[in-house]
């Protein structure tokens, strides 16, 4: 009976050192990566104008662009509970475009006619809410027929003890590589079309940006914000576009040429206000100018207006206006003597607007019933450019949670 | 010269603007934390903010690419 007393308490006492096991808490616990968000966007884009750089001024500027991006966010909490957050971007567009098809007109379809664009890119960011520090690197890609990019890009930013401001900090290099595709009426002896199959050598050039960002972000009271943001650029290389074509005055032609660097200074301020219940003012200011002659302001106001808790609509207008390089003139009316002259329209000074609407749908239980499908927003905006191009884009974005 | 004069005291006075801040708690954030609010561009500009590096001269400070990684301006 004895023997039989101890057994039974020998077993209890196992049984309750197994359940507490089970229960308790370890000193570490194991956090497993987690799933943030997926977005997807895909966009549609159509232009149509008359001042084509590639026919040295003059010509047709059509262009469709069909774009598509995936980015994937995912986090992990570490044992010093700093947060983790890696993100993965991939995007690709592939357009048309009868402006570049007429680098070569002599072939019926050339190379330049289409191509694909395909851009990668994997950021991580480590989040110590001790310190309220954020650190991050992040490494991009991208290669189109004549133009292939390497990147990285920097970040830090500290938050205030109220988490009411932010300072950040970011730095990032691109290191790219053109193809150097020529007219073929200005191609040397000997000099290839760039082509698939043509074994005739062309040259390739490096360009390389370098830039820098200090954003200061500040909660002004319980319905506005603002964001700062100053991000000198510095870019050197073949900064040119190979097949642009140059008239001169006496009807010679050769191909653009530019300065072999450019220094950039962007200075933004966003204020975003919500007015009342429903709506939302977003709005942005940019003064830019360049040392090239090069000055432009864009002014940006997007209302968000709240229709019920899950819709909204978001009308938009853009204005931007800037004055063209100092080595720009048009078709024709370059002089032999200059030194750097482009014909391009895209840095030349001209009004450009942007108008449009978005519909946003995020319903509180997801779409469709489906918890994980959050949002869809569907975007579209006319632009119209007043050396008379004009532009339509429209944008689908799904957000799954 | 005028045009640089505006945009830097459209700057100053928004700056001026950020003196008047208050501190707001985070359970007075319902607002602020709205997802219309996020200080950034949306992401479906993304490729509207693609174009305009393509097409206009002036680039950067707006959350989208500043020059380099592509043909563009």
């Amino acid at each position: 009976m004895k023997k039989i007393c101890i057994s039974v308490g020998l077993l209890l006492t196992m049984l309750r050192a197994g359940h507490a096991q089970s229960t308790e808490k370890p000193a570490y616990e194991k956090r497993k990566l987690k799933f943030e968000e997926v977005n997807i966007v895909s966009s549609y884009y159509h232009q149509d104008g008359n001042n084509s750089a590639v026919t040295g001024g003059i010509g047709t500027e059509k262009l469709t662009d069909l774009a598509q991006s995936f980015d994937l966010i995912m986090s992990k909490t570490d044992q010093k509970n700093r947060l983790h957050t890696f993100a993965f971007d991939f995007n690709i567009d592939h357009y048309t475009s009868a402006s570049s098809d007429n680098i070569d007109p002599l072939t019926v379809s050339s190379a330049s006619r289409s191509d694909t664009h395909v851009y990668p890119s994997l950021s991580w960011s480590v989040n110590n809410p001790a310190n309220r520090t954020t650190k991050g690197v992040a490494l991009s890609y991208s290669t189109e027929y004549d133009y292939k990019s390497y990147g990285i890009n920097l970040s830090f930013a500290k938050a205030s003890a109220d988490n009411n401001r932010e300072i950040s900090v970011k730095a990032g290099a691109f290191f790219d590589t053109w193809k150097l595709i020529l007219p073929p009426e200005l191609r040397p002896e000997g000099y290839g079309s760039g082509a698939h199959g043509d074994r005739d050598p062309v040259a390739y050039k490096p360009r390389n940006s370098y830039n820098a960002s200090l954003s200061l972000s500040q909660i002004i009271n319980k319905r506005l914000q603002v964001l700062l943001t100053v991000e000198p650029a510095f870019q050197q290389g073949l900064l040119s576009t190979p097949f642009h074509r140059i008239y001169f005055r006496d009807g010679s032609e050769t191909v653009e040429r530019l300065p072999g660097s450019r220094l950039k200074l962007p200075i933004g301020i966003r204020l975003h206000y919500f007015a009342g219940d429903r709506v939302i003012v977003r709005a942005f200011y940019r003064y830019y100018i360049d040392d090239w002659g090069m000055q432009a302001h864009t002014v940006n106001l997007e209302t968000p207006i709240k229709l019920t808790s899950f819709l909204s609509v978001s009308p938009f207008y853009r204005f931007s206006h800037q004055t063209a390089v100092r080595y720009f003139a048009a078709y024709g009316q370059h002089s032999l003597t200059e030194k750097y002259y482009t014909s391009d329209y895209d840095i030349s000074g001209f009004n450009s607007q942007f108008i449009g609407a978005g519909i946003r749908m995020a319903p509180p239980g997801g779409l469709f019933g489906t918890g994980h499908w959050q949002s869809v927003e569907l975007r579209y905006g006319h632009y119209i450019r007043s050396t008379g191009m004009v532009a339509n884009n429209i944008t689908f974005l799904a957000k799954i949670k | 010269m005028n045009n640089q004069r505006a945009g830097l005291l459209a700057i100053g006075l928004m700056l001026l603007g950020t003196s008047a801040c208050t501190t707001v708690k985070e359970y007075q954030k319902n607002r602020i934390n709205d997802a219309e609010m996020e200080l950034s561009a949306r992401k479906s500009e993304k490729f509207e903010q693609n174009f305009y590096l393509y097409r206009e001269g002036a680039a950067g400070a707006n959350g989208g690419k500043s020059g380099g990684g592509c043909g563009c301006n």
